[in-house]
C-alpha cells in the first residue's frame, strides 16, 4: 500500500522516516524511543533508583506472595495498594472526564489548551493504576474471568467497576490518540479519530460517573467495619462529587509542574490564557466542594452522629472535612475574588491532601478503627507505590517531549486538502464531532 | 443543523449501543435464591458444648488440613481467643460464664452460611456461590484473589493465603458434598453432645424456639442468625447475651446484598439516560454556535 504520509524535510537534518510503512514506523519509533537531552539528571537518578528497587520488590511479591512484602492481614485485606494507588488515584484522574465534558460537550473553549495534557494524565493514571491493581490481586492471571465471561458476577459492584474501568481506559486512549496520530503524521487516521470524538467523550463521561461512584459503592458492603462518621449510604454520590474537585485540583497541580519543566513545549496561546484557566478551575472547584460539604452535613445530622465528633476519630474527621475541604473551599473563593493565582495553586495542594485523606480514611484508616492491631503500610508497599508513580511520570515526560500535548497541533492543511479531494466519495458520514 | 433524521438515528444508536453493552454488565440486585428456599443449616447450642473440639478435628480431617502444632486434645488453645485461619476453618473459643463461673461457655466459630451471602454478591467472578442446599462454596479456579469477599463479610470469615505465590481464599464451605447427598456436615457428625445439630433451616428454628420456650432459665431468648443480616444458615443459642460471647449484635437484620442493590439498579438508568442527555446538550449547543456564526458573518 502506498503511504500517504507527508514527509517534511528539515534542512540540515536527515530525512524523517515515512511512518506510513511498517519499516518506517519502526524506524521512527526507535528514533523517538531514545531519551532527549541529559540522561543523568538528579531527577532521573532518584526516580530510576526507585523504579529499580520497585521492580525487585515486585519480583519478591510474585515469587513469595503478598505476605512477603506487605503488611496486609486477615483483618485488613486491603492496604495502600488499593486505598491509595487505585481508590485515590482514580479520583485524581477525574479531571479528564470533567474537562472533556466542559470543552467538547458544553463547548467552553477557554479550557481547550489544557485538555490534552489532562486527558494524557488521566489515561496514564488508569494504565498504571490498573497495573498496580494487578500486583495486589492474589491470582492476577484470573483477572480475565469477569471479562471473558466464564464467570460473570452481575450482582457485584466490583464487576461494574471493573467493566467501566476497562471501557473508560479505552475511551481515554481514543481521546489521547489524535496527539499520537499527529506525532506519527497520520493525517487520515487523525481525521477518523476526530469524528469519533464526541461519541467517545459522551461514553467516557457516562462510564466515569458510574465507576467513580462505584468505587465508593464498594464500601457500602462494610457498614459494620467503617466508622459511622464515614459510612453513609451516600458514599457513591460523595465519591462522584469529590472526584470532580479532586480532578480540578490535580489539573492545577499538574500544570504548576508542567509549566516549569516543559516551558519550551508551551505555545503563546497556552501561556497567555493560563491564569484565566486556573481561576476558572478554582471557581468550579469551590462550587462543587460546597455541594459536597452540604451532603456531608446532611449525613452528619441525619445520622445523629454529632456526638461522635468529640471522640478521637471525630477530631480526625474534622481534620479531613473542615481542615482540608472547608478551608480550601474558602481559600478558593478568596483566591478567585482577589484573582490570586498563587493562592489557587496552594489551595489545590490542600484540596488534594483532603481527597487523599478522605479516600484513605474510608479504605484504610477508619476501616476497622476498632481493631487492636492496626494496619500500617510496610516500607515496601510505599516504595512500590512511589515506583508506580515514577514510572507514570517517566512516560508522561516522554510523551510531552514528543507529541503535541502542551503546544498547538501541527498544521496539516496541505494534507487535509488532498484528503478532501480524494476522499469525498468514501468518507463514511458518521461524523461525530459537530 | 437541527435534529434531522440522521442525527436522531445517531443518538438513538449510541443510546442503544450503551444499552446493549449494559446488558453484559451487572444489573438489578444480587444473585439471591429467595428466602423461601429450604436450606440446610446447623443449630449450635452453646449451652450443650463441652469444648472437646471434636468438630475441629473432624473438619481438619475432612478437608485434609495441616495438623496443628497443639494437639486437639489440649486445652491450652483456650487461653487466647482464636480466629479461623486458612488452615483451620472452624475454631472453638472459651468464654467466662457470668451466670455460673464454674461452667465456662464454649462457642465455635466458622462461616455462617448466610441466606443471602455478602461474599457471593461481592464476588465479581462468582467464586463464592450459594448452593441450593445451603452451603456457600468457593470455586478456586474462578477466584482472582481481590479479597473483596473479606471486606464484605460481616463475620470476617474468608481468610487469604498471604504466604503463597498462588493463593486461595479459605473458609468453611459447609461440606457441600455431604449435604448434597442428604448427609450431615462433618462437624455435626462428630459432635458427641448434640451441641451441633444439622437439619433444614426451618426445622432448626422451630427446635430452637422450642428449647427457649421449654427452658427459659437456660437460654437467653434470642436465636442468633434467625434474622441477623437477613438470616444465616448456621444459628446459635446461648445462655448469656450474645455480645458477651463475642458476637456482633450491631449487624442489623437487612441482608447485605441489599446494601448495594440500590446503587446497582441505578446503573442501567445512568448508562442509558446520561448519553441521551449529553448528546442532547451537545446538539443544543452546536446549533447555537452555528447560528451565532451565521449572525456574525464568518468564523469566530
Amino acid at each position: 500500500m502506498e503511504s500517504n504520509v507527508t514527509r517534511t524535510h528539515i534542512p540540515g537534518q536527515p530525512a524523517a522516516p515515512d511512518t506510513g510503512t511498517l519499516k518506517g514506523f519502526l524506524q521512527f519509533f526507535w528514533q523517538e524511543l531514545k531519551p532527549k537531552g541529559k540522561i543523568l539528571t538528579p531527577w532521573n537518578i532518584i526516580t530510576g533508583i526507585i523504579i529499580l528497587g520497585g521492580i525487585v520488590i515486585i519480583g519478591i511479591r510474585l515469587a513469595k506472595g503478598l505476605g512477603a512484602v506487605t503488611n496486609l492481614s486477615q483483618a485488613y485485606p486491603w492496604g495502600i495498594w488499593i486505598g491509595f494507588d487505585v481508590v485515590t488515584g482514580v479520583a485524581f484522574a477525574g479531571g479528564a472526564y470533567i474537562l472533556t465534558f466542559a470543552v467538547h460537550i458544553l463547548k467552553v473553549k477557554k479550557y481547550e489548551p489544557i485538555v490534552r495534557a489532562t486527558v494524557l494524565n488521566g489515561f496514564l493514571a488508569y494504565v498504571f493504576y490498573s497495573g498496580a491493581l494487578l500486583l495486589d490481586l492474589g491470582r492476577p492471571w484470573n483477572v480475565v474471568n469477569p471479562i471473558i465471561g466464564n464467570a460473570f458476577g452481575y450482582g457485584s459492584v466490583l464487576f461494574l467497576v471493573a467493566w467501566h474501568f476497562l471501557l473508560y481506559t479505552l475511551c481515554l486512549f481514543v481521546e489521547v490518540s489524535p496527539a499520537i496520530a499527529e506525532w506519527l503524521k497520520w493525517v487520515k487516521a487523525r481525521r477518523i479519530i476526530e469524528k469519533m470524538t464526541t461519541a467517545t467523550i459522551i461514553l467516557g463521561v457516562t462510564l466515569s460517573t458510574l465507576h467513580q461512584a462505584g468505587l465508593g459503592a464498594l464500601f457500602l458492603t462494610a457498614p459494620s467495619k467503617i466508622h459511622p462518621l464515614w459510612y453513609s449510604s451516600n458514599i457513591p454520590v460523595l465519591f462522584f462529587i469529590s472526584s470532580m474537585f479532586a480532578g480540578f485540583s490535580m489539573i492545577i497541580i499538574e500544570s504548576m509542574f508542567t509549566h516549569k519543566i516543559f516551558s519550551n513545549r508551551l505555545d503563546e496561546r497556552h501561556r497567555a490564557s493560563h491564569n484565566k484557566i486556573l481561576l476558572g478551575l478554582a471557581k468550579g472547584s469551590a462550587s462543587v466542594m460546597a455541594a459536597y460539604l452540604f451532603l456531608k452535613v446532611i449525613d452528619l445530622t441525619h445520622g445523629h452522629q454529632l456526638g461522635l465528633l468529640l471522640t478521637p476519630m471525630g477530631l480526625w474527621y474534622l481534620v479531613e472535612v473542615a481542615g482540608f475541604t472547608l478551608i480550601p473551599l474558602v481559600l478558593y473563593v478568596v483566591a478567585y475574588r482577589q484573582q490570586n493565582v498563587r493562592l489557587v495553586q496552594g489551595t489545590a495542594i490542600l484540596t488534594a491532601i483532603g481527597v487523599i485523606l478522605n479516600r484513605l480514611n474510608i479504605s484504610v484508616i477508619a476501616f476497622k478503627w476498632y481493631e487492636a492491631a492496626r494496619y500500617y503500610p510496610s516500607w515496601m508497599e510505599i516504595w512500590v507505590t512511589l515506583a508506580v508513580i515514577s514510572m507514570e511520570l517517566w512516560v508522561f515526560q516522554w510523551v510531552i517531549n514528543r507529541m503535541p500535548i502542551l503546544g498547538a497541533s501541527p498544521d496539516f492543511k496541505e494534507e487535509e486538502r488532498t484528503l478532501d479531494t480524494f476522499d469525498d466519495g468514501e468518507v463514511v458520514k458518521w461524523k461525530g464531532s459537530v | 443543523m437541527g435534529i434531522n433524521r440522521r442525527n436522531f438515528l445517531k443518538a438513538a444508536g449510541a443510546a442503544g449501543g450503551v444499552l446493549l453493552a449494559g446488558g453484559a454488565k451487572p444489573a438489578w440486585s444480587a444473585q439471591t435464591q429467595g428466602s423461601s428456599m429450604e436450606f440446610f443449616g446447623l443449630l449450635i447450642d452453646t449451652t450443650k458444648c463441652i469444648g472437646c473440639r471434636a468438630c475441629e478435628e473432624a473438619c481438619n480431617a475432612k478437608w485434609s488440613l495441616p495438623k496443628p502444632e497443639v494437639p486437639f486434645s489440649s486445652e491450652s488453645v483456650f487461653e487466647m481467643k482464636r480466629e479461623t485461619t486458612p488452615e483451620a476453618y472452624l475454631v472453638v473459643n472459651r468464654f467466662q460464664n457470668e451466670k455460673s463461673p464454674e461452667k465456662p461457655i464454649f462457642v465455635r466459630k466458622q462461616c455462617m452460611h448466610c441466606t443471602e451471602p455478602s461474599c457471593a454478591s461481592a464476588c465479581l467472578c462468582k467464586a463464592m456461590e450459594k448452593m441450593p442446599e445451603g452451603p456457600t462454596v468457593y470455586h478456586k479456579d474462578r477466584c482472582m484473589g481481590c479479597r473483596y469477599c473479606m471486606i464484605s463479610c460481616p463475620f470476617d470469615i474468608p481468610k487469604f493465603q498471604y504466604d503463597s505465590a498462588s493463593p486461595f481464599v479459605k473458609k468453611c464451605i459447609g461440606c457441600p458434598d455431604l449435604v448434597a447427598k442428604g448427609n450431615q456436615t462433618a462437624c455435626a457428625e462428630a459432635c458427641p453432645t448434640g451441641a451441633t445439630l444439622f437439619g433444614k433451616r426451618r426445622d432448626l428454628i422451630e427446635e430452637a424456639k422450642k428449647r427457649i420456650y421449654q427452658d427459659p432459665d437456660r437460654y437467653y431468648p434470642h436465636i442468633y442468625g434467625e434474622h441477623e443480616v437477613g438470616g444465616t444458615g448456621y444459628m446459635y443459642l446461648s445462655a448469656v447475651p450474645f455480645e458477651k460471647v463475642s458476637f456482633r449484635t450491631d449487624l442489623g437484620t437487612k441482608n447485605y446484598p441489599g446494601l448495594t442493590s440500590g446503587f446497582l439498579s441505578s446503573v442501567p438508568l445512568v448508562d442509558i439516560l446520561w448519553p441521551a442527555v449529553l448528546f442532547g446538550f451537545n446538539y443544543l449547543i452546536s446549533d447555537k454556535e452555528e447560528e451565532d456564526r451565521k449572525e456574525n458573518g464568518h468564523g469566530e
